[in-house]
């Protein structure tokens, strides 16, 4: 291919890199050397230590349930958006990306509030026997809320672009509308949803400010590993500060992978013509 | 798009109860989760009345936290900003060997935990850190002061202004820059006169959403700043100290501020995205990083 050189590329690629380099590598890469400045006995009595894989416990499941619930709740609220029009339709539309408008403090200081036993929604929960704020549930709580626009956002457009006459083959040959979801509507929404699935859970795995306000955290309860991290440093335990993060940094970088599997896959469901 | 409309056979879903049904539960759970947390910080806010409120805001270590926030955000989104065009003008413009490597990492800090970010700015500037002993005979100040705060930042912003960017040069492609160059124009009056006015909505949608996480940002910041009231404290993490302190209503006549800034933020994004930004995008949104993989060499 012919292609004329446009200018400017030792200078835009120039900052880039530097940038990129300063503000990104450099960091990141600081802190793999402190963790690996540790020796691998040390590293491993930290990070396998009961505090640490408490804490993993809490965040792995917390996430995992926050993200379940998004599942139904995010292609729900996908499904309304696209399919149905309501009055308010366009305000709901706009609201789905509060969670990330909205700084995680705010959010936390608000979840909190909303859900301890004298609030709006604790105050009922608690005469039922359910307590949200300062619990596992509460961890939930503000994960779902910090992460329900991903499902929400890479199910929209797939939903969008769906060929009614898939929906109409179904219908002439008799299926239930059930059947139709299941077997025709399901499977090509499937890899948008995993790739929403997906980003919600990382960011579930790493959300910190939105959750300490309403955790709680008690060791071996409800301390996500993001707080015992923070802990550890505030404890001037820098070596074990490094090391609980570069287990959050490695488990950042296999989500990032699998993410961009299921992106990748979507992509192709997704891609016109 | 298909709207289901007047006359059109039924559609999966459109049957009245089951319709209904879903609706009612989606907007009950947006208006418990979504809507709620919004209306709770608003009458927490103003809870002890309008005074409270006022001299909340009023009270100068708030003024303070306001006044880091706004410094931080007219650094840090700038600095950004000339990053995020800079980026994606080399990554979309021009073909070089490990272009694909550089898109990942710059997408990177969007998957990185805001306290891994802290924590590793820790290791290169603190005292423990690479360069701390250093920076400390120097008497540089950049942990638990303005620079570290900025630094931090910019991190959990990096990707923000080229991954709207990105997509959108790629797709619309090299030609006009390249008319315009074999024409005469320098590369400056090109990206000026040919490139911005194409990428412009795009680029303030970028633009939007870096300056409400600099502001908004909490995890990261609250490692480096070391929270001194008065000194290093953003509004994220006065609000923290606030409703640490029992001050249930300063602390949400703070995050009042920041709530109103999502609003803004949000009718802006609505508003960008009349004019194409953002959403046109998406699919290869997406993509993410593998959306950057344009004309394949032999």
């Amino acid at each position: 291919m012919r292609r004329r050189v446009l200018p400017g590329l030792p200078l835009a690629l120039g900052i880039t890199l530097v940038y990129v380099a300063i503000i990104v590598v450099l960091p990141l890469a600081a802190l793999v050397f402190k963790a690996a400045s540790l020796g691998p006995e040390d590293y491993w009595r930290i990070v396998s230590s009961d505090r640490a894989v408490a804490s993993y416990r809490v965040t792995v499941l917390c996430a995992l349930a926050a993200t379940a619930f998004n599942l139904v709740f995010g292609l729900s609220l996908a499904w309304v958006l696209v399919r149905y029009r309501f009055p308010g339709r366009r305000l709901v539309d706009a609201l789905v990306d509060l969670p990330f408008a909205l700084p995680t403090a705010v959010a936390g200081i608000a979840l909190t509030t909303l859900f301890a036993t004298n609030g709006w929604f604790g105050g009922p929960l608690s005469l039922l026997g359910i307590k949200v704020a300062y619990t596992p549930l509460g961890i939930m709580v503000a994960m779902s809320f910090t992460s329900i626009p991903f499902i929400v956002r890479t199910v929209q457009p797939v939903l969008e672009e769906l060929d009614p006459a898939l929906e109409e083959a179904g219908q002439t040959l008799g299926a239930s509308d059930l059947s139709i979801f299941t077997g025709v509507i399901l499977p090509l929404l499937a890899p948008a949803l995993l790739a929403g699935v997906s980003l919600s859970f990382a960011r579930s795995l790493g959300e910190f400010g939105a959750i300490i306000f309403i955790a709680g955290n008690q060791p071996f309860s409800t301390e996500i590993t993001a707080l015992l991290a923070f802990i550890r440093l505030e404890e001037y335990d820098y070596p074990a500060s490094a090391a609980i993060a570069s287990v959050m940094l490695l488990t950042a970088f296999v989500m990032l992978a699998v993410t961009n599997l299921m992106q990748a896959r979507a992509l192709r469901y997704t891609a016109r013509g | 798009m298909a709207h289901p409309g007047k006359g059109k056979p039924p559609r999966v879903g459109d049957n009245p109860v089951f319709r209904r049904t879903l609706l009612a539960f989606v907007l009950v759970l947006v208006a418990l989760m979504i809507v709620a947390p919004l209306v709770v910080i608003a009458v927490e806010a103003f809870s002890r009345g309008v005074g409270y409120f006022a001299a909340s805001i009023a009270d100068p270590d708030t003024r303070h936290a306001i006044l880091l926030t706004v410094v931080t955000a007219l650094i840090a989104v700038p600095v950004n900003t000339a990053f995020g065009v800079a980026a994606a003008w080399a990554i979309t413009k021009h073909d070089f060997r490990g272009k694909r490597l550089l898109t990942v990492v710059i997408e990177l800090p969007f998957s990185v935990s805001p306290i891994v970010a802290g924590v590793s700015y820790l290791f290169v500037y603190g005292l423990q850190g690479l360069f701390g002993p250093a920076l400390q005979s120097a008497e540089i100040k950049i942990l638990f002061a303005l620079p570290g705060i900025v630094l931090a930042s910019m991190f959990v912003t990096a990707p923000f202004v080229a991954r709207e960017l990105i997509p959108l040069m790629q797709a619309q492609g090299r030609d006009l820059e390249e008319a315009a160059t074999s024409l005469g124009a320098s590369g400056w009056r090109t990206f000026v006169s040919v490139t911005l006015p194409n990428i412009k909505w795009a680029l303030l949608y970028g633009v939007v959403l870096c300056n409400s996480r600099v502001m908004g940002e909490f995890g990261a910041v609250s490692v480096v700043s070391g929270n001194i009231r008065g000194q290093t404290n953003t509004l994220p993490l006065h609000i923290e100290l606030l409703y640490h302190d029992y001050n249930a209503a300063g602390s949400f006549a703070a995050a009042s501020i920041l709530a109103g800034l999502a609003i803004v933020t949000l009718i802006a994004k609505v508003a960008l995205e009349r004019q194409g930004a953002g959403r046109v995008q998406r699919p290869s949104q997406l993509a993410g990083a593998d959306s950057i993989t344009p004309e394949v060499k032999p």
